[in-house]
Order: structure tokens, then sequence, then C-alpha cells
């Protein structure tokens, strides 16, 4: 009951008398005599003696440093109003839509508190599958990247949206009134809504015209298309339909058109087990050794104009009639081409080369297989590359004339991604209007006049149609962080559109024209709630139609003799990083220090020559802590680059190669300068930019020395059983093949029996058992066959677990803050028995065995904590901060460890990171986490480590802990596959499988007891939790 | 008292009396302080102040200033740290053990031994504060009693048999040194007494705690050094076994070595005495001690660290048989790596220094060459010193995962630590050698062989 009396302090207060309601409001209610007091003399006679001064100033100053030392308050405050979707402390996952011009995913993001903090695949997807990659994972940093304009700027001025909106419009009618040519440039726009609003503001602006340009550019495939079916598409693959792949410099599990899409289909024709002891047959023909190459099971070297023949070759061996050059791998073409003849409709050829002329011999050759509505889908074709080179090399020319009266530039960089002769920069200078749509003021923003900063797109709406038969949703999961504004609201605007509002437009459009396509839902709200949550739309597929080849095959083959016919010494290739890819997120630290999968270098991109090569040139073929790479310099047709040399086993003898995408100037601190800019070697030829070249000029002196750092200077596996491999026929021999597991005799009774080290326990005898495990066993399996060395997991891992970036020179210094890294081996040439043969004595033997061969064979080994159940690290702590949990894991207790870093050194797997510095909070270690805004990407499940202490991985702890909380809500037990860790969910290829090994129908069970399964460094008896499978390469011997 | 045989020499010369021994002991400290010493001192001083500037920037930014890494995780500092503890041996071994052994030699160097031995080991204890990560929390590796949740020890873990073998080896070093102290401060009371020097009188009488010198303060003073003798034996043996174990019983290739507790311990003694011999040539030459530090006590020192020598480089030689002998593939290409690999220079650096240097005291004329026998001891510090870093950086920088494999080199940070360390026992030492009595003049005095002669002598005179 609240009290209702009411106490008065007089009959004044009763009666409400205005003077008393006056006086209450006053905090004294009589007027304080302060003249009174001032003006008595008293004051004036009374002395402060200099003893007495310098107490009060002495307590002052006490006090005030007593107050200061306080530790500053963080306050947290509640909601008042709980938002309904918000839950303090609980995730919530949208579907969403990435595309940036070059990668397509559909995705989930996690939100926590309104921040979106981490990315996922959307398994419902038919295009990406649930699979995403470094540079989509990365992508939700990009998001709180401080170097994005906050407002939209005149001419590098802080400006308004009202103040650009009146001066382009007034421009833009102006321009029009006198039929200057206005130009839309763009990267491929796959939104059909953006499309339509592009074709409004054509419609306003008639002089307007749309040209796409896609920095790393797919052209070559559509023209060749035009020319051989008179479609100008890029087809859909099926890599999963195909037993024989031949793939002619097309990195397509790591950067070639869809590497996400190819990796899943990939996978699922190379993993093995009892049951099924098929897989496809991988065949690489390459210059550098990329992500793709290193998974085949035949890699042939060669230099990029051997390969442009070797499509001839392959074409004549096919029984194609065409006259084709002498290559010296011409006894592989042939066997190449045997197998594919025996797999005709179930094989597929493709090549990376943008070269129109090589893409038509590629399309012949699927012709003459039959591979065209297996393997290869023109109907439901690709929209996801649609750079038109032509268009935009006309294009510059008209601004080199100064034809072009006003630019609008959307997310496209020319002025980086062009060679500095192409004139773009000069062009832009004589555009009366010049505006760029980026996000940032980067190398061409920062030389248009205005630049209306666009969204990113985790706070835009918007639709995809990465195929013609799929549709997604983009949906914003945050307000925009800083004054910025989609682009498409912008042309809205621009255009005079009735509606300006960019998720109305996109609403509407797909009432207007997706709504219709299905039929499962009749009301527009209820089907728009569905494909907001669900994030994708599936239609039918279109229906094949009828194919005839009609390009001259001849035509082309004359037209590659004459470009190959002159070549030089040297021939490059440029390529693109896993973790780079073309450069557009330039400023994510997670992508500059994420390890290159197959050279393991951070931070740079370098020169990749052959080791032996490197050698004879004189130049440094080592990698370390104190060793500095030479730096060359190399040109293509006058233009230069300097870079450092890298000595790369795997690159063909007489190439070279670079990566695209570094080099940049004006993307933020992280990403400034870093690298060379490799997009200066690009050319055009023939209407299309070519990204190799058959004449390149390498430098043989050494201009300077230069840090290149690596996580990983030791390459070779020793002759260790790190990695255990077989070859597909010996596995159909014998499942347990290539897995020779380590043995004890022990005597039990009268006998002598083996067993594996995880079958002995010290503490365990027929009386007691050892410890059976109640409950939750978690373990992980990681498939050495199915893992391609992509990377997505360990910027999936960074993302989740708050993993600090370090810097260049901190990983120079092998202190690397990776809770997962993927070790990357060379085969060498030498082996035990090598050495027996030759009579070699160990000192040689080692030496022998550090050197990788020249073109070795590559595995790739993902290692993370093993989870010991017999943990080395745990005995050593003195202060019991590592412990073990009766689930099988491994805990780290940070605000307890004191950092003695003696679980490091007793870690046989090395996978424990300490904390050498205070990686946040610190301006030593400029990126994310010492930064206002970059700290918002933070995952609040997981505790920030500070200083001193060591780390490592917890089998996301956060993610288990979260999975048990809803399964204990629903009084149920964990379903298998509920809870995923941050590495197993991002995996593409499902190499990594998560689970309990005590629920013996889960996944991760069943791979435990198969033939291929392997515990790393098992005469160690560490009993990990996590378990690798045997590699199994598609040859007919070990050796191939 | 003592029996004298006519048969044995004397091991002090210069026929002492008494009163000589206790003009000679304690001149320096009532003296003004030598050229020589202030300039040591000052350059002590110096490196001591740079000690206090690597420590503070490590403190402050992190043991990231150091060149340790995630492969590498110990480096300079447990190398320091062994080294040093390492030193401390020999001086409890003086003391102790030759006590126990009636080795009546060991009373001229006893007392600098055993300074030598509590400075080394604080020396140590800087190295194994410093090196951890969050070095205000050093105090959780001892078991007490408080409220931080379920905080306790880990009682497996050799780190923490190692707080309680160094601690207890402190204290005891420490309580042995000082009571063998406080007769001989009381004698520099007592002089301070007649000579009227009140300060002097001030400091001596708090620090010889009443001392008086009666029977009763004898015969306990003998008690309590046997005690503590007997106390400070077996310390000499377990410190540095339980220091190896912080190796040996973890899985790394090259530490995990059951051979490590013998080997570590001789390890220990042999650089202990090399350590002495380097400090005892100098102080015996600035102090002008050479009639009580004779070539005999470094000739004795010598064939001390012969054998000692010998027997590590038999362990050497021992592993690496067993390396080859196991067949174990990490194990055997752990020992051709130390041979051959990218630190073989520090491997053959250890080899020279310590299994062939000592070797040349079969030589008695090395052996009583002062000038070889400090070259020597030079050698075998620098030595022991590659020891600890072979057996630390070379196993761990390629251990089983090649990918792993990594370089350590360290920082100015860590070396400037390292070398301000060495400030820090010097300046502990001059500060030792100006302020106490560097011989244990009382004990000494038991031993004079000449006190009697010279009465001898004198009678022979009257005689005649």
């Amino acid at each position: 009951m609240s009290n209702t009396k009411k106490y008065w302090k007089g009959l004044e207060d009763l009666n409400d008398n205005p003077e008393i309601i006056k006086k209450a409001q006053r905090e004294f209610a009589e007027e304080v005599p302060v003249d009174q007091f001032l003006s008595s003399k008293s004051l004036d006679e009374t002395s402060t003696p200099r003893r007495d001064f310098l107490k009060f100033l002495g307590f002052t100053v006490t006090a005030a440093s007593l107050a200061a030392c306080e530790a500053p308050v963080r306050k947290v405050i509640p909601y008042v109003v709980k938002p309904e979707d918000v839950t303090p402390s609980v995730g919530t996952w949208y579907a969403t839509t990435y595309f940036d011009g070059n990668d397509f995913a559909n995705i989930l993001v996690k939100s926590r508190e309104g921040r979106p903090i981490k990315i996922e695949g959307n398994k419902l997807s038919v295009v990406s599958k649930g699979g995403t990659n470094a540079r989509v994972q990365a992508s939700v940093l990009s998001l709180y990247d401080s170097a994005r304009l906050a407002n939209p700027t005149i001419k590098g001025a802080n400006s308004t949206w009202d103040a650009v909106d009146k001066e382009i419009t007034s421009k833009l009618t102006a321009i029009a009134g006198k039929n200057g040519n206005i130009r839309l440039l763009t990267s491929t726009i796959i939104s059909p809504s953006t499309k339509q609003i592009i074709a409004e503001f054509i419609a306003k602006y008639p002089t307007a015209k749309h040209v796409t340009y896609d920095a790393v550019s797919y052209y070559g495939i559509q023209k060749a298309n035009e020319l051989s079916f008179g479609k100008s598409v890029i087809p859909t693959y099926n890599f999963d339909k195909a037993n024989v792949i031949v793939s002619l410099d097309a990195d397509f599990l790591a950067t070639w058109l869809a590497p996400i899409e190819f990796s899943a289909q990939y996978v699922k024709n190379r993993k093995v087990s009892k049951e099924k002891r098929e897989m496809s047959r991988h065949i690489q023909i390459e210059a550098n050794l990329t992500v793709t190459g290193s998974n085949a099971d035949m890699r042939i070297p060669a230099k990029p104009s051997q390969i442009a023949n070797a499509a001839l070759s392959l074409y004549k061996a096919l029984g194609g009639s065409v006259s084709a050059k002498a290559l010296p791998f011409d006894a592989k073409i042939a066997s190449i081409a045997k197998e594919l003849q025996e797999n005709k409709g179930k094989s597929l050829v493709i090549a990376g080369s943008n070269d129109p002329s090589v893409q038509v011999v590629v399309n012949a050759i699927n012709n003459l297989l039959g591979n065209y509505g297996t393997t290869i889908d023109l109907d439901n074709y690709t929209t996801t590359r649609q750079g038109n080179d032509a268009e935009v090399v006309a294009l510059t020319e008209q601004m080199k004339k100064g034809e072009v009266a006003a630019l609008f530039m959307w997310n496209v960089n020319p002025v980086y991604t062009t060679p500095s002769t192409s004139g773009f920069a000069a062009g832009l200078k004589k555009v009366e209007l010049s505006v760029s749509f980026a996000d940032r003021a980067d190398e061409t923003a920062s030389l248009a006049q205005y630049v209306c900063p666009d969204n990113h797109y985790l706070e835009s709406w918007g639709d995809a149609s990465a195929r013609v038969n799929q549709h997604s949703l983009i949906q914003p999961l945050i307000y925009p962080l800083f004054n910025t504004r989609s682009a498409q609201e912008s042309l809205l605007k621009w255009s005079g559109s009735a509606i300006t509002n960019y998720q109305d437009y996109v609403k509407a459009y797909w009432e207007k024209n997706m709504f219709p396509l299905q039929l499962a839902e009749s009301n527009f709200a209820n089907f728009w709630q569905k494909a907001l949550h669900n994030g994708v739309m599936e239609l039918a597929p279109v229906a094949a139609a009828t194919l005839t080849f009609a390009a001259d095959v001849n035509a082309a083959a004359s037209k590659i003799a004459e470009s190959t016919a002159k070549v030089g010494a040297w021939e490059i290739t440029l390529n693109q990083k896993t973790a780079m890819g073309n450069g557009n997120q330039g400023n994510n630290p997670w992508l500059l220090e994420m390890p290159d999968p197959i050279s393991r270098v951070t931070w740079d991109n370098y020169i990749t020559m052959s080791p032996s090569e490197v050698e004879k040139l004189g130049f440094n073929t080592q990698l370390g802590l104190d060793e500095k790479a030479d730096v060359i310099e190399i040109s293509v047709n006058g233009r230069t680059i300097k870079a450092p040399v890298l000595a790369q086993p795997g690159q063909a003898a007489g190439t070279i190669g670079i990566a695209l995408g570094y080099g940049r100037t004006a993307v933020g601190k992280a990403g400034n300068n870093v690298g060379a800019n490799a997009y200066e070697l690009v050319s055009v030829e023939d209407g299309a930019i070519k990204y190799n070249n058959y004449n390149v000029t390498v430098g043989t002196t050494s201009l300077d020395k230069y840090f290149l750092c690596s996580t990983q200077s030791h390459h070779t596996l020793m002759g260790r059983d790190m990695v255990k491999e077989t070859s597909l026929a010996e596995y159909k021999k014998d499942t347990k093949a290539g897995n020779v597991r380590p043995t004890f005799e022990v005597k039990e009774g009268h006998d002598h029996v083996k067993k594996t080290p995880s079958e002995l326990d010290l503490w365990a005898s027929k009386e007691t058992p050892g410890f059976d495990r109640p409950g939750h066993f978690w373990g992980m399996a990681i498939d050495l066959n199915s893992c391609i060395g992509c990377g997505a997991c360990v910027v999936s891992c960074q993302s989740e677990n708050n993993i600090p970036v370090v810097g260049k020179d901190e990983i120079r210094k092998t202190r690397d803050m990776y809770w997962i890294r993927i070790d990357r081996y060379y085969s060498s040439a030498m082996t035990e028995e090598v050495a027996e043969k030759e009579g070699k004595g160990v000192i040689d033997m080692y030496n022998a065995m550090e050197k990788p061969e020249d073109q070795p064979q590559v595995v790739f080994q993902p290692v993370m904590c093993m989870h010991c159940n017999h943990a080395p690290c745990e005995t050593v702590c003195p202060v019991i901060a590592t412990t073990h949990s009766n689930e099988g894991l491994n805990q780290m207790t940070y605000n307890r460890c004191v950092g003695t870093k003696y679980c490091a050194n007793n870690c046989p797997y090395k996978v424990r990171r300490f904390n050498w510095f205070k990686y946040h909070d610190n301006a030593q270690f400029d990126y994310h986490q010492n930064d206002t805004v970059g700290k918002m990407v933070l995952n609040p499940d997981v505790t920030v480590r500070s200083r001193g202490v060591m780390e490592k991985c917890s089998m996301c702890i956060q993610r288990i802990q979260e999975g048990k909380l809803n399964a204990k809500k629903d009084g149920r037990r964990v379903n298998d596959g509920e809870i995923q860790t941050a590495c197993s969910q991002s995996c593409p290829t499902n190499a990594i499988v998560f689970g309990d090994m005590n629920d013996k129908n889960s996944n991760v069970a069943s791979l435990k007891a198969d033939d291929r399964m392997y515990y790393m460094l098992e005469e160690l008896n560490t009993q990990p939790s996590v378990f690798y499978m045997t590699k199994v390469r598609n040859t007919e011997n070990k050796e191939a | 008292m003592q029996q004298e045989s006519p048969l044995r020499k004397a091991l002090i010369l210069g026929d002492k009396s008494l009163h000589d021994i206790t003009e000679d002991v304690c001149r320096p400290i009532e003296g003004k302080a030598s050229k020589a010493w202030k300039i040591a001192f000052t350059v002590s001083a110096a490196a001591l102040l740079w000690w206090v500037i690597c420590i503070s920037i490590t403190v402050g930014e992190g043991i990231g200033m150091w060149g340790i890494n995630n492969s590498i995780d110990w480096g300079w500092d447990i190398t320091n740290f062994v080294w040093w503890v390492g030193i401390g041996h020999a001086g409890t071994l003086i003391s102790a053990v030759l006590l126990l052994f009636r080795q009546k030699w060991r009373l001229s160097i006893n007392r600098a031994a055993e300074a030598m031995t509590i400075f080394a080991v604080i020396c140590a204890a800087t190295f194994l504060l410093s090196h951890i990560g969050r070095p205000w929390l050093p105090y959780w590796l001892f078991p007490f009693a408080n409220q931080f949740g379920s905080l306790w020890v880990n009682f497996n873990s050799p780190l923490v048999w190692d707080t309680f073998a160094v601690s207890t080896y402190f204290t005891v070093s420490l309580v042995f040194w000082y009571t063998g102290l406080i007769p001989d401060f009381a004698v520099i009371r007592d002089r301070a007494v007649a000579r009227g020097d009140k300060a002097r009188k001030f400091w001596y009488s708090l620090l010889s705690f009443g001392w008086v010198g009666s029977a009763k303060n004898w015969q306990r003073f003998e008690e309590v050094s046997l005690v503590l003798a007997g106390m400070s034996t077996p310390l000499v043996l377990s410190v540095h076994t339980i220091v190896s174990m912080d190796f040996a019983t973890s899985v790394v290739p090259g530490w995990h070595t059951t051979i490590f507790p013998p080997y570590f311990v001789a390890g220990a003694i042999f650089s202990g005495f090399a350590m002495v011999q380097t400090l005892l040539i100098i102080t015996r030459k600035v102090l002008n001690l050479q009639e009580y530090i004779t070539i005999y006590h470094i000739d004795m020192m010598n064939r001390i660290i012969m054998i000692t020598g010998s027997i590590v480089g038999v362990a050497y030689i021992t592993e690496f048989f067993i390396a080859w002998y196991s067949g174990v593939e990490y194990e055997s290409y752990a020992f051709i790596n130390r041979a051959t690999g990218p630190y073989w220079w520090a491997y053959w650096a250890m080899m020279t220094c310590n299994v062939i240097t000592p070797q040349l005291f079969w030589s008695k004329k090395l052996r009583v060459n002062i000038a070889a026998t400090f070259i020597i001891s030079i050698f075998v510090n620098i030595g022991m010193w590659f020891e600890r870093f072979v057996i630390i950086v070379t196993s761990l920088h390629r251990a089983y995962i090649p990918s792993e494999w990594a370089m350590y080199s360290p920082t100015w940070v860590e070396v400037g630590i390292y070398l301000g360390s060495i400030g820090l026992f010097f300046t502990l030492y001059l500060l030792f050698v100006k302020f106490f009595p560097v011989i244990a003049m009382s004990e000494l005095k038991t031993i004079v062989k000449s006190s009697s002669s010279q009465a001898k002598k004198k009678g022979a005179h009257h005689h005649e």
C-alpha cells in the first residue's frame, strides 16, 4: 500500500499560500546574506599565514590527486525500453547478401546489442551453399573502419547532403541541357532494383550511359561465349559433376570467379570414405603456385604463353583440327586428353586467361567433350561479372579528349586499378562534374569533385541476383555509422524519382517483379517477411536451350600464335592473393595480416620466382628473422614497379608472379603503402584487359633490401608424419593406406599385444578403467583431403575470438596471435629412402630435407589447440591457469595466468599464443582494437586478453555454452551439428567437423571410427580431442 | 685446538700472527676506499642503473620488448637465471660440503664464495621475477592463504618446485653466511670502540647481534654452523636438480632427459668454482690477500673445475649417444641440430669452453698459473652460459612441428638486463668487500700454524 497521508508544515502550507510555494522552490528559503558576509570588515583583517597557505595548498593538491587516481568508471546503461528484437547478451542472426563486385555470398550476420559482429554463410543459398571465404568473413571489420568518410565532401571539404544534392542536380541539368556526355562507371551491378534506378537515371538524363568496369575482369569469357554461342555471359560451372577437371591457370578455389561456390562443389567429389572410394581428378596447368594448383593431383608448371598454347594442344589432342605449337609437356597433354575423352560430359576445362581467343578454344574443348548442359550451364548463367573492357577503354579515351562532361563512379577505383599510363587520372581532371560514391577518399575519389559516400552493405537495403534463377535480399544490420547515404538513394534523388527511399524502392520493386515469380505465398507482406528471413529466393532453373558452337577456332588459334610468337626471357602472371582479392578491402587489418595460404607471407605482396632462379640471380632465397629479401625492378612495356623477390617453390621456370590488390596509397592507415601496385603492369590487348604478359623485363640487380615477414619460415615436413597421405590407388586397396599408427608392445596375460598409445593409460587398469566421460566429449575432425587451405577459418576465428592484429614487425618476430593456423608443407626431394639409396649421412640428409623441391607437392594442415586429454601444458603451469574440463577441453583462465610461458614451451603442437604486449588500447598497435569505431567489432562473449597472459583456441567455448543452454532450456540433449565452432562453421568445404564424440550418432564420432583417422604426434600419447583424416591424392602411386 | 702436523704445509703464508690476520682483514673496512674500488664501483653502479632502465622498460611495456616469441618462449631470461643459480653453487659447496669434509683450506675463501652465492641467487631471482608476463603477480607461485577464489598452486609443476627450491636455498644460504659473519662483525665493533669511531660502532653493534665472544657464544656458533651446513648440503644437490627438472619433466626433445639432474649439479659446481676463481683472483690482488688466498687454494679449486668439467663433458656425450640409441627421430634430430643447425656456433662455443679448456688443468703448471687460471675461469663462465642457451633455445627453436620452427635473437633490452645483472652482482660484491670482512677471520685463526711457529721461533731465539 502506498502512503497517501500528507503532512503539512502549517496552515499556509495547507492552504497553498503562494508565498510559501515560491519559497519552497528555492534552495534556501531565506536569502543567504552573502554580500553582508563578504563586506564584513573582519574579513579584511584576517590573514593567511604562509604555513596555513602551504597546508591548504598541500591538502587541496593531495585531495585533487587522490580524486584523480580513481579508476575511470565505465557505465553500462541498461535499456529503458527494451527493443523487441534485442535481448542483451543474446545474439540475433539476420540474413543478408554480400556482393562487392568480386565475391558473392548469401550470409547470416550476428548482431549483438545492435552491432553486427560476425558473418556466417547462409545454408539456404544454392549459390554459396553456406560457404564464406576470408574476404567475406573480414567484411564486417570494414564496416567499422574509421577511414570511412563521415560526410559527403565537395572538393575534399566536408559538406551536407543538401548542399551536395543542390550542386550536383543543377550541374547535371546544365550538362544535360547542352547534351554533354554523362557516364556512370560502376563495377558489376547484380541488383535488379539498382539496374532499374540506373535506367531511370538514364531516362532522366538521356545523354547518360552506364559502363561496367571490373578491376579484375572476366570479359574474355563473355566475349568468347558471344563468339561461340551468341551469348555474352559467364556460365555457371558444376565442378561437382566433373570427374576430370582441367584448369589452365584458373585459381578457382581461391580467387577465380566464384571460389566460395566452386570450393563447395569441388570438394563434394573429392571426399572419400570406405563406401565411396572414388574422387575426381584435378589437373592444373599454371605458372604461379596457387591454392588451386596446390590441391591438384597433377600440376604442370608452365609459362603463360605455353598455357595459351596448351589450350590449343589439348584441343588438337582431343581431335580438334587446329595447328598447335610443340610444348615440352605434350606427352602429359596427350594423357590428359585421354582422361578427358574417357569422361565425356563429366569433365570440365576452364582457363583463367582473360584473352577471348584462349576462352574460345576452351569453349571448343568443352563443346567437343559435351560438357555444355552438364558441367557448364549457359542458361542459368552467372551475373556476377559483367565488366566490359572495351567500353572502359573507350570511356578513358573519351575522357582524355574532354568529351565526358559528367562522370559518376561507383565501387570502382580506376586511378588505382589502371596503369598510370592509362591516363584515367588526367582524363578525370577534364570532366566537368565528377562524382564518386566511394566510402573513403581513395585514390580515385580524392580526385573527384564530389564524394557522396555510399553505405557499407551492412548498413544498406538492396537486392542481388547472382544467377538468373536466384535472387537475394540485402537488409541493414545497423543504422549508418556515419553521415552516409546509399548510392541508389543519391541517384534516385538526382533523377527526381517519386520514391527516394531506397528501402521502399526495393520493396516496391520486389512486389512488382519478384512476388509474381512465385506461387507459395499469396500475400506480399508474408512473402516479403519470408524473403527477408531467408535472404534468398530460388527459382526453377531455366530450361536448357540447344547450343551451337559457332566460333572460329582457327582464327582464335592464329591470334594465340600471333600473341605468343614473340616471347621474352621472362613472363609474368598477375594473380590475386586469397586474402586481399582485388584490393577493395585494402584497409582491413584482418586481411592484411592474414598469411597467404601458399607463401604464408603477411602484410605484403612480392615477386614470386622459382627458387633455383632466385639463387642463380644471387638473391636471397630465405625468409626469416634477420633475412631481408632483395628488391628488384620489373617492367612491362616500360611500366615499372619495384618489389621484393620471394623464392617460391612451384613457380614455373622463366616466369614471375605478383599479386594485385596491394600498393594502395589512399585507403587508410593500415593499408597505405603496403606492397607494390601490380595493376601498373596490366595491359589491354585485343580489347580485353590482360593479366599476364609474355615479355617482362626483370631487373638482375638488387636495388634494396626489404623485410618480408612470414608466419612460417620452414617449409618441409623433415620426414615427419604430421601430415599423412596416400594415393587413391592405395586407398582403394586398403582404407588404412598411409595411416601407420605408432604402437607399443605390451604384455596382456601371457601375450604380447601391440597397442596404440591412446589405448594405454598409466592410471587405468582392468579394475579401475580410468575416467569415464559422462556427458559431452567434444571433438573435432579435420579432413586433410577436403581442406583446400583457403584460410576462411583463420579470419572467422579471428572475428569470433577477438584475436588482435599485431602488425608486420611482430609477425616477423614469430608472434602472430592466430588460434588456428594452416600449416603448409612442400615436399622435398630428399627422404629417408633416398638418403639410404644414395648413402647419405643423417646430417646431409636433414640439410637436404630442409629444401623444398622446385616443383613440390603441397599439403595444408589446419592446426589449433588439440585439447589434449593428457595435456603437457596443464601439468607444467604453476598456478593452475590451464586446466581440463570434464568435456574434454583444455581451458585457459586468463586472469589466473601470470605468464611463465612454460605451457607454450611444453606444447608439442605450438598452438599457444602469448600476449607480449597489451594489444588493445596501445598506440603501438594502431589497428581496430585501438580505435573507438574498430572496437565495435569485438565479440562481447569473448574476453579481450590483457598483456602478459597466454591464450589459445578455446574450441569456441562461448558457442558450446550457448548451445548447451539452448538445449537445456528445451530439455533435450544437444543435437549433432547444433553447435559449430567458428572454424567449422565457416569452412566452405566442411573439412572441419565439430561435435560430441560421446554421441554415437554424431558425424564426428563416425569420423573418429574411420580408418583414415589419426592423431598428430600420437606417440607422445597426449590423447588429443582433435584428430585428422589422411589426405588422399588421385594418383596412381605415392610419387606421381 | 687444532692438531699441528709438521708435515702439512701452512694453509696461509707469511707467518701471520693472529693480530696480523685481524689487521689484514679489517684494513679495507676501516681504511678509505681505494681508487681501484671507486672505479670498479662506479662502473658497476652504472651497469646497475642500466639494469634498472631495462627492467623498467620491460615491466612498463611488456616482455614483448625482448626477442622471445611464440615458438621460443624462453631465451636469455631463463638462460641467465640458470647461469646465475649455477654460479651460486660453489659458495654453498665450499662452506657446507667442505666443512663437513673438514677441508680446512676452505676457510680462506668460504666467506667470499658464500657472498657470491647470495648475490648470484639475487641476480637469478630478478630473472625469475622479470621473465613472467605479469611481473606484479609472482607471489601467486607460493601457496598462501588468499581469497582469490580457488587460487592455489599446482604441485605437479616443476616451476612450483623451483619456487620452493630457490627461495629455500636463498634463505638458508643467507642465514648461514650471516651466522659466520657475526663474530667478525664483533671484532670490527670492538676495534671501533677502541678507536672511538661512533658511527662504525653503532652499525657493527647492530650487525653483530651483541656477540661477546663467550664460550657459550662460541659453542652455539659452532652448533648452528654445523646444523646449517647439514641443511645446506642437500640443497647443493636439490636446487640444481630441481632447476634441471624445469626442463627434464617436459616433452620437448632435448629437454626430456633423465640425465639432467646430476649433469646440472656438476655443471653448477663447475661454473660456480670458475666464478669463485674469477672473483678471488681479482680480490686477493686488489685487497692484498695473496697470503691468505694462496696458490694452493687456486690449485685445489682448479682440480674441482677439472673434475666437474669432465663430468659435464661425459654428460654431453651421453646425451648424444642416447639420442641416437633411443631411435626417437625428434630426439636425434634435436641433437644433430644442436651441433650442425643454425645455432651450431653456440654448441661449439659450449663444447670448447666446457669440455676442452678444463682439460688443460691436467697440467700442474697451468693449475698454479694465475693468469691461465683466470683466463680459463672466464672461458668456463662463458661456456656454461652457452650450455644453458644451447639447451633452452636450440631445443625450442626446432621442436616437433616444422612449420613452427623459428629463430631467436635477443633485443638490446634483454642484453641490457643481462649486463645490468652483472652490474647488480658486482655492486653488491663491491659493497661486500668494502664493508664486510672478506675472509672469515675468526675461523681462519683456528688454522693458523704460523702463530705457534712464531712463538717457537721466538722461543728458539730466546734460547740462543
